[in-house]
């Protein structure tokens, strides 16, 4: 049988973190009362017109630096149609002809065949970014067989990035996506965090033989998680494969993630393909953004955005951070994914660091190894952890001064879990585990046993 | 040349309009024709213009601040129902009915 090759596609919805929405002045807040946090736009009454947020353009160029993109000084809005009770203006306003960012690129990392040894750098290709508004959530209320509509979340900026189908399994989609969740957490320009639905991500998944061309896509939507991504890009990559080898076809249809159930269903009963009917947004002029060549002498700060001043402002990116971690403390570079991936890890192994004369070296071993796993098992985080930097570098101070054994340490450890406050000197003097330095002492125990297992000692000596 | 009746139906259900009659049919078709008269302009090589500010800044830029939200009440005077502060909709949209079924559908053109 011929082998398939799976393409994958992502389009990734990134809820822009700002006090405002995009185009009006409400609040972005999630769960607040219902329709709290709407203005007289956002519900679409007459008259109103849309007033951009400076913010949610910052984000935007911010992101799209980050992902290597063109910032384009030139983009236009535009009016996407359709009808839904949740998008009270009957269209959506984004950015389909010109968007803020284009052509970008974003590395990121895999274990080969699951070993953290043996990890191998991949890159997507950004397609654009756009900024566009978020719409309304409808909840269904099957048995009154009517949708409750709530505007709060109608209006709130966000960001589209669309990446090309690059990708070729689940594995690498989450692995995309969690790079991406990290890039925009460090920005500060989306905080990205799926369970709120403050990251969306859709995928498009097609098969197709070697040499011939790509094969029918679908679109999966309803993926709540980076892990269910990965369950739902893999199911449908082999629904796909099965129907195609049963003689079926693929429909160009839009499919559900069921988290329950582990597969894809069909969703939209679409009528045809939809016509959105493009249109420019006649209330919003083009957008205009510079740099420090094209900075307009005359003109009021606040109506500009410089876009190598916002380059100048970039934070380090996870992929330098992980370069600078390696560099500076001579750990590996999988170490380096780990302290990251993990939200406060890689400062409590600095503060650890800072505060022991233990080599980082030894000290990555005591946080990779007892301090994750200790707050995996009790799924906290680290800004939970009843250990502190301060006190776990003290017990490896202990270690490092040869007062205690290694596995003295790790006694102590499991002692100061418990959170009681007890020093890790105490817990050593409680249960009198100090290394006995004191040559004579030595001996003068040594001795003992000796003269305690007289027959034992002839045998050993008789061979 | 005529609009045909596929394009009518695939316009009335983009839209929610409803041509209902002839006459509401002949109205497009002229609003057509004179639209079309644009074609007759030689546009070859030259950028659509959709603003006639062109690359002057103009497109004002709003600061970060919350100025507006909580009228809720006021928003929900509108709604003809009501739950809770929610608005109530249908369960989906109610789909128009589909050409063949519609009897009335462009009676006399």
């Amino acid at each position: 049988l011929a082998p398939w090759i799976p393409v994958v596609g992502l389009e990734i919805h990134a809820q822009i973190s700002s006090n405002s929405k995009l185009f009006s002045g409400s609040q972005v807040q999630f769960a607040a009362p219902p329709n709290s946090l709407v203005s007289f736009f956002d519900a679409s009454l007459p008259g109103t017109l849309p007033v951009l947020n400076r913010r949610c353009v910052e984000a935007a160029v911010m992101t799209g630096l980050a992902l290597n993109c063109s910032i384009n000084k030139k983009s236009l809005f535009d009016r996407k149609h359709y009808f839904y009770a949740d998008l009270p203006a009957g269209y959506q306003i984004t950015q389909q002809r010109v968007p803020i960012a284009v052509n970008g690129s974003l590395s990121y990392s895999l274990c080969i065949d699951n070993k953290m040894s043996q990890m191998v750098t991949k890159t997507v290709r950004i397609k654009q970014i756009q900024l566009e508004q978020d719409s309304g959530k409808s909840l269904h209320d099957d048995s009154r067989c009517q949708t409750l509509v709530d505007l709060n979340r109608a209006g709130v900026g966000l960001m589209e990035v669309v990446m090309e189908p690059d990708m070729c399994c689940g594995e690498e989609a989450a692995a995309a996506v969690r790079e991406l969740q990290l890039i925009l957490q460090t920005l500060g320009s989306s905080q990205a965090v799926m369970a709120e639905g403050q990251l969306r991500v859709d995928a498009n998944v097609s098969v197709h033989h070697p040499g011939e061309p790509y094969g029918v896509r679908t679109e999966v939507k309803n993926i709540n998680s980076i892990r269910f991504l990965a369950k739902a890009v893999d199911y449908e990559i082999q629904r796909q494969i099965e129907e195609l080898e049963n003689g079926g076809t693929i429909l160009n249809e839009t499919r559900a993630f069921d988290s329950k159930l582990g597969c894809t269903v069909p969703m939209r009963d679409k009528e045809g393909k939809q016509d959105y009917r493009f249109m420019p947004e006649p209330n919003l002029p083009p957008l205009i953004l510079y740099d420090a060549k094209s900075l307009p002498a005359n003109m009021n700060h606040q109506q500009v955005i410089n876009i190598d001043w916002i380059h100048e402002r970039l934070p380090d990116l996870p992929s330098v951070k992980r370069e600078k971690l390696v560099e500076q403390y001579g750990i590996l570079p999988e170490h380096s994914f780990t302290l990251l991936n993990e939200d406060g890890l890689a400062e409590f192994f600095e503060s650890v660091v800072k505060q022991t004369q233990m080599k980082p070296k030894r000290v990555i071993g005591w946080i990779l190894n007892d301090v994750l796993s200790y707050l995996k098992q009790h799924s906290l985080t680290v800004k939970e952890s009843p250990v502190s930097s301060f006190v776990l570098a003290d017990l490896l101070n202990l270690l490092e001064k040869k007062e205690i054994s290694s596995t003295a340490a790790k006694q102590v450890l499991a002692e100061l879990w418990k959170g009681e406050g007890k020093t890790p000197l105490d817990i050593v003097k409680e249960q009198k585990l100090e290394l006995l330095q004191d040559q004579k002492e030595l001996e003068q125990i040594c001795q003992a046993v000796i003269d305690g297992h007289e027959n034992e000692v002839i045998m050993m000596v008789l061979g | 040349q005529k609009v045909s009746v596929e394009v009518l139906d695939h316009l009335e259900h983009l839209a929610l309009v409803d041509f209902r009659d002839s006459e509401g049919v002949e109205r497009l078709q002229k609003a057509i024709q004179f639209a079309d008269q644009l074609h007759e302009v030689n546009t070859d090589g030259v950028e659509p213009m959709d603003s006639v500010l062109e690359d002057r800044w103009c497109l004002y830029l709003r600061e970060d601040d919350v100025t507006e939200g909580n009228c809720t009440k006021q928003l929900l005077e509108n709604a003809r129902e009501k739950v809770e502060e929610y608005f109530v909709a249908p369960p989906g949209n109610i789909p128009l009915p589909k050409l063949e079924e519609r009897e009335a559908f462009l009676q006399g053109s």
